[in-house]
């Protein structure tokens, strides 16, 4: 309050009186690619988009999953798990409330994931069941996330499409990097500086 | 339409695109009742005193099919600002005619390529040219290549590429003055990549420009001498 | 209003001492080059880059014309969503507010994301004032806040530093805000990095109270969304327990689907990438993820003030990308620091003046002026904004805040000029005295025939220091047409 007026009461009436009669709909084109269809190549290009930003990316069929997590788990790892991860991870520790200090003890986590991108190299988390709350997959420094091939869309727009806004989502294009040094990327900074991308499918 | 500029400091380039106009079967005017497109007052700010010099222009270019001036930057001028200047001064009649007069007003290049239609207009010029597409015909109007295009039909012509060759040349009216030793270090790098692309003469579609680049590279005493374009179309 | 650094000199003089530094004119101009480069790389294999060009402008109109009841919206659906929403008309009270949770959790630190509104507010001054410490987190202001330095560039406010003078930074000062660097600590990126890692992680992991910005702030889900490079915004929106959120009033985004638009033009503008490494979306509080506790402040400062703008308000279009520093030829040369602001380069020229007003300060007025009007900068503007339009604009409301009071010399110039130009008659008079004069001062010189000029005394000295004069022709070309008729072209 100042002056008896409140600040939201303040700031609205500034925004009417800044509009004025200029107040109109505008009309929104929206002829860019919203839509586009997955193809075979759809699947190819978010496997080599993901690897453009020096993530490690392996395929398999659904049912080698389970082989590759363990071939790219370092021997004896501890890694994090969520709860509702549908493949066996040895050396599996369960994300029983882990403190930030207990994950950054930890050698790395193992997930699912919710949309892959092909056109960018991102992948989605939307932190459900088999993902995770958002720490699990930041505090450790060696992330294994599995993505199925159906789960791969062509383009941002069909990415927003499936995704619920009033979830946390994490999106993930590459191992954590940093252009601030004479704007040159370098992978690994805060976030897992090892990401490994298991494409099943 | 010559510009204030060329008419009292660059006449051969005004008088070359008289010459190339009437080798091609033009039918030149010069109205007499013409100054400035009013540029140099709008871009420091002062619109209302430029209300009554676009006055003047639409009164002295009222009537003619088409307006033609070597210069992107006066071409935008008109083009973009007459309109703003028109809004300012609050005259409906006056904003009617500047609508009529502004889209008929046309670069050297845009004339010579889009209404004329000719690529090849018989020039003859044995030098090692570079060509500066300067910001406003770049930019503002998009001439995009047509001047390299009308350029590459000169007999005899070298063109070398220009390095970094979109990027301003500090000139910008009165940036040049205001902000003068930035204007001049970024004149200082155009002048440079004039001089590395190893040509003898740097052509340009503004006399502006020009004035400022060739003043630098004077001053280094490069020996690269700085050529309008239309002096270039018109060299036989 | 505090955007602008303190004691900063106008334009013209802060450019002329940066344009000396000739480190950091290669710092910049190889940062610069890098950046455009790769920006140029990834829009052009986006095919519809211009229609996703369209559409975000058009959104942004949308948003800014209708802006109250988007706010509203927004307000409504976060409130929802379990956050607490303030609202401040100034930097004063955005800042009060944040003081205040702080101190209502008792911490003494709270980590932050970078965030160009708590930049501008001085959030940082003012916690420190009150003694709490902000730990800036991202890499580059990191570097900015050791080395007490100012930020100047938007995406990357250390862009004035080079690798070696960072490896200083960080060898000097590390060890007086927290773990030291390493002793063998070179000058590598990837060292540097590692140091600022180890550095800022203590601090993550003890962190109760995380303060960010937003790039967007979604009205129909009350969603935020942070994008980022490195990780430590994930950090800082994740593991706290209490996270407070800058937000400036025209960051709205009607629908979560408008985000399909941002998220392509953004990345590849900035930081030229197809997708930077990490963005963040959270609306409000989620049960057993991340903090419980929820603050998003909608800040005006200056904001409204910008809207009223019919020509200007465009300016609230922008989402920071930086696009336009990075292909300026004046912000390569002079660098961020020239501008006065954290809002350096083309946008700073234009969006600073908006926000503060002109006819105040020497210092704002000199902004729209620090342009060439080369229009690189609207080219690559992902929102369209029409930056040189805009600053021909602000230019006539400098020329006119004081009108009625003493013309300065130049509009006495350009007043004589204009008189000139609306008469040929007029003109032609004057180009006979300035023809006259020219030939005069030829002749003074002792070099008949000399067709340029080493020196002009007087205002036209700014010219002559660097750069030939032309001579007034002998003849015009009007007095040629008078002569000849235009026949012996
Ligand atoms: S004005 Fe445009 S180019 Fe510049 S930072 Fe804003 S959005 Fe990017």
């Amino acid at each position: 309050m100042r002056d008896g007026v409140s600040a939201r009461d303040d700031i609205l009436r500034d925004v009417r009186r800044a509009v004025g009669e200029a107040r109109r709909p505008v009309d929104v084109p929206r002829d860019y690619r919203r839509e586009r269809v997955v193809e075979a190549a759809t699947v190819d290009l978010f496997a080599e988009r993901v690897a453009d930003y020096r993530a490690e990316v392996v395929r398999c069929s659904l049912d080698e999953v389970e082989a590759r997590i363990a071939a790219a788990l370092p021997p004896h790892a501890q890694v994090v798990v969520p709860d509702g991860l549908p493949w066996a991870v040895p050396g599996a520790v369960p994300d029983d409330r882990l403190t930030p200090a207990h994950l950054d003890g930890l050698d790395g986590v193992v997930t699912g994931a919710t949309v892959g991108i092909a056109e960018t190299g991102t992948i989605v988390l939307s932190h459900g069941p088999g993902e995770g709350r958002r720490a699990i997959t930041l505090v450790p420094d060696l992330h294994v996330c599995v993505v199925r091939a159906d789960q791969v869309v062509a383009g941002v727009p069909d990415a927003i499409r499936l995704l619920d806004p009033t979830r946390p989502t994490t999106w993930i294009s590459g191992p954590s990097a940093t252009s601030d040094i004479e704007l040159d990327r370098v992978e690994g900074v805060h976030g897992p500086r090892t990401l490994l991308v298991i494409l099943a499918g | 339409m010559v510009t204030c500029l060329n008419d009292a400091l660059f006449p051969d380039a005004a008088k070359a695109v008289v010459r190339l106009l009437h080798r091609l079967g033009v039918d030149v005017e010069f109205p007499e009742g013409q100054t400035c497109c009013g540029q140099p007052m709008v871009n420091t700010g002062y619109v209302e005193e430029a209300v009554p010099v676009v006055r003047n222009f639409v009164d002295a270019f009222a009537g003619y099919d088409a307006v033609v001036t070597p210069s992107g930057s006066c071409a935008g001028c008109v083009r973009h600002q007459h309109a703003i200047v028109g809004r300012r001064s609050g005259d409906v009649a006056l904003q009617e005619r500047i609508a009529e007069t502004s889209p008929r007003v046309y670069e050297l290049s845009e004339f010579l390529v889009d209404v004329l239609g000719v690529e090849d207009v018989g020039a003859s010029f044995p030098h090692t040219v570079t060509y500066h597409p300067t910001c406003h015909s770049l930019r503002l109007l998009g001439v995009g290549d047509r001047p390299t295009r009308l350029l590459s039909q000169v007999r005899g012509l070298r063109l070398r590429e220009l390095p970094q060759a979109s990027e301003c040349c500090g000139f910008g009216g009165t940036f040049a003055v205001k902000n003068a030793d930035t204007s001049v270090a970024m004149g200082s790098d155009k002048a440079r990549h004039v001089r590395e692309s190893g040509a003898e003469v740097l052509v340009a579609g503004d006399s502006s420009c020009l004035m400022h680049i060739g003043g630098l590279l004077g001053r280094q005493r490069s020996g690269v001498r700085v050529m309008h374009l239309a002096e270039v179309l018109a060299s036989t | 209003m505090t955007s602008t650094f303190v004691g900063m000199p106008a334009f013209p003089e802060a450019a002329r001492t940066a344009l000396g530094d000739s480190q950091l004119r290669a710092n910049l101009a190889h940062a610069t080059s890098t950046i455009r480069a790769k920006r140029a790389r990834v829009v052009g294999e986006v095919d519809d880059w211009e229609q996703l060009r369209l559409a975000g402008a058009a959104v942004k109109d949308d948003v800014l014309l209708h802006l109250d009841e988007h706010l509203v919206r927004l307000e409504e659906a976060l409130t929802a969503n379990g956050a607490v929403v303030h609202w401040a008309r100034d930097a004063e009270e955005a800042c009060a507010v944040v003081a205040e949770v702080a101190r209502s959790h008792g911490v003494d630190e709270v980590v932050k994301v970078k965030s160009m509104a708590t930049a501008e507010i001085e959030l940082n001054e003012h916690l420190e004032a009150l003694g709490i410490a902000a730990w800036e987190t991202d890499l580059a202001e990191l570097i900015v806040q050791l080395g007490e330095d100012l930020p100047s560039h938007i995406l990357v406010p250390a862009i004035h530093r080079n690798r070696a003078e960072i490896r200083q930074i960080f060898t000097d000062r590390m060890a007086a805000a927290g773990r030291p660097a390493p002793d063998d600590l070179t000058d590598e990126p990837a060292r540097l990095a590692e140091a600022a890692r180890l550095h800022l992680r203590e601090k993550f992991l003890r962190a109760k109270v995380g303060v960010s910005g937003a790039n967007f702030a979604v009205a129909d889900s009350g969603t935020l969304v942070v994008v980022e490079s490195e990780g430590n915004g994930r950090m800082c929106l994740t593991l706290p327990e209490v996270l407070v959120s800058v937000v400036g009033i025209e960051k709205v985004l009607p629908t979560w689907s408008d985000l399909e638009v941002f998220l392509q033009l953004l990345p590849r503008s900035s930081t030229g990438e197809r997708m930077n490494p990490y963005t963040s979306t959270w609306a409000g509080v989620q049960p057993g993820d991340g903090p419980q506790e929820v603050h998003v402040v909608l800040l005006d400062n200056g904001r409204t003030r910008a809207l009223a703008d019919e020509v200007g308000r465009q300016a609230l279009r922008c989402i920071r990308c930086s696009a336009c520093l990075n292909v300026c030829p004046v912000y390569e040369r002079t660098g961020g620091h020239s501008y006065g602001s954290v809002y350096p380069g083309p946008i700073g020229a234009i969006l600073n003046p908006l926000l503060r007003g002109v006819g105040t300060d020497e210092q704002t007025d000199s902004l729209p002026y620090a342009s060439s009007l080369c229009g690189a900068c609207y080219e690559v503007c992902p929102v369209r904004i029409d930056i040189p339009s805009v600053l021909v604009d602000l230019r006539a409301q400098v020329v006119d805040a004081p009108r009625g009071g003493i013309p300065k010399p130049e509009a006495v110039a350009l007043q004589a000029a204009a008189a000139a130009f609306s008469s040929a008659a007029r003109m032609s008079l004057a180009e006979k005295v300035s023809g006259f004069a020219g030939r005069l001062l030829g002749w003074q010189l002792g070099r008949r025939g000399r067709t340029s000029l080493r020196r002009i005394p007087g205002p036209g000295a700014g010219w002559t220091d660097a750069r030939d004069a032309p001579l007034p022709a002998a003849e015009s070309f009007r007095s040629w047409w008078k002569r000849t008729g235009g026949r012996d072209a």
